[in-house]
């Protein structure tokens, strides 16, 4: 009897993108940005403070591998050389161990750079639902973070969160958001607070003959109430927008903005590149203030 | 920048604030570095390179069970942090 195949319900689109408009041989600063995040890793790439290309995908068991791997996608792509970046900054929770960085900074702030420039000037308040932990960032005009706190003490609220309930319906992953709202009445939220909890609710709601999409909707109801609890401490200001893996999910997402009362900003970019490409943006300052201090030494 | 330190968990919400504008221009001397019995409190260059003070990393995820010895229910009447920092740039959520 052949071996029945186990399938990844959890297991998200990796993405590899190249702006073919754009000819990075002709730029002045290529700069990227590396975020090692505990469930994906981005690789940016920057020419002339524009975003050029990016990939994202699954952060393996080590961290320098992750960055080297996620850096040489985009390079590869684009037909360029690790030597061709003139700067990198490392961020994430793995931004000390990307062994080709000039600097790290935290997500914290290259969220909010990233945040800047792919919702526009206007957004002041940034959720990134990452991987294990959730970030409620209020920043100003050029990006500058004002405010913040995060969670990472568990998982509840986060995407690895939303992988356990994936492979526990086996339903994929991308399909969870709009399953949610195939149900006649909008459940409850689970209660849990853990995301381990939260599974064995989720079991015991199918046994009493909730069907798949009314649990789907309760836990994304459930992540929605407990990132909103957390962004209201700091405060909503719109423009309001959500980066990280979750932001793909409109199960989650059309809950927050039904609580917050508000709509999140849309982009064209991959949400979950905002970190790295903040990185680069934060890259392309640093070779500014650098070129500008030396022409006026040099004066 | 407001810097929330802390966590929210089933048993409530933990954070400690830090007002790092305050800090940048510390007038008190950075005494919250010694006020804090658990010595909770470490100097930092942000990511806009000032230098500010944080919570440190550990005390992160367990400031309930680490302030706990200096709420009123354990007979002070007022933090060691918040008294020390006399600009009242740190703040506790509980």
């Amino acid at each position: 009897m052949a071996a029945e195949e186990k399938k990844e319900y959890w297991r998200w689109q990796e993405n590899c993108w190249i702006d073919e408009s754009k000819d990075w041989r002709t730029a002045k600063i290529i700069t990227a940005g590396i975020d090692v995040g505990s469930v994906s890793s981005q690789a940016v790439i920057c020419v002339d403070g524009e975003i050029f290309g990016y990939n994202s995908m699954r952060t393996g068991n080590n961290s320098p591998d992750s960055a080297t791997n996620a850096i040489n996608g985009v390079l590869d792509k684009a037909g360029m050389k690790l030597s061709d970046v003139t700067y990198v900054i490392g961020t994430g929770y793995g931004r000390v161990n990307v062994p080709f960085a000039h600097k790290a900074i935290t997500e914290i702030a290259c969220h909010a750079r990233g945040a800047n420039y792919m919702g526009g000037s206007t957004v002041r308040t940034i959720l990134d639902m990452g991987g294990q932990d959730c970030k409620a960032i209020h920043c100003d005009e050029k990006g500058k973070v004002t405010n913040f706190l995060m969670n990472d003490k568990c998982a509840a609220g986060t995407g690895r969160g939303m992988e356990v309930i994936a492979d526990l319906m086996q339903i994929p992953i991308a399909e969870l958001g709009a399953r949610s709202f195939d149900v006649d009445i909008e459940p409850e939220a689970v209660s849990s607070t853990c995301v381990v909890f939260a599974k064995s609710e989720a079991l015991g709601l199918l046994k009493s003959g909730y069907t798949k999409n009314k649990v789907i909707a309760a836990y994304c109801q459930a992540m929605a109430e407990r990132v909103v609890s957390l962004i209201t401490r700091i405060g909503v200001e719109n423009d309001f927008f959500i980066t990280g893996g979750i932001a793909k999910n409109p199960g989650v997402v059309k809950r927050i903005e039904r609580l917050l009362g508000t709509t999140a900003v849309q982009t064209k970019y991959d949400s979950q590149i905002a970190g790295a490409l903040g990185a680069a943006l934060f890259g392309y300052t640093l070779m500014q203030k650098q070129a500008a201090t030396k022409v006026a030494v040099a004066a | 920048m407001i810097a929330n330190y802390g966590y929210k968990d089933g048993s409530g919400e933990y954070y400690i604030s830090i007002d790092t504008d305050q800090c940048i221009v510390c007038t008190a001397g950075r005494a919250c570095l010694t006020a804090c019995p658990k010595e909770m409190f470490e100097p930092m260059t942000d990511d806009y390179d000032d230098e500010v003070i944080a919570v440190k990393a550990p005390f992160r995820r367990t400031l309930a069970y680490d302030c706990a010895d200096c709420k009123p229910s354990s007979g002070y009447t007022d933090l060691p942090c918040t008294k020390a920092c006399t600009p009242g740039a740190i703040k506790h959520s509980w």
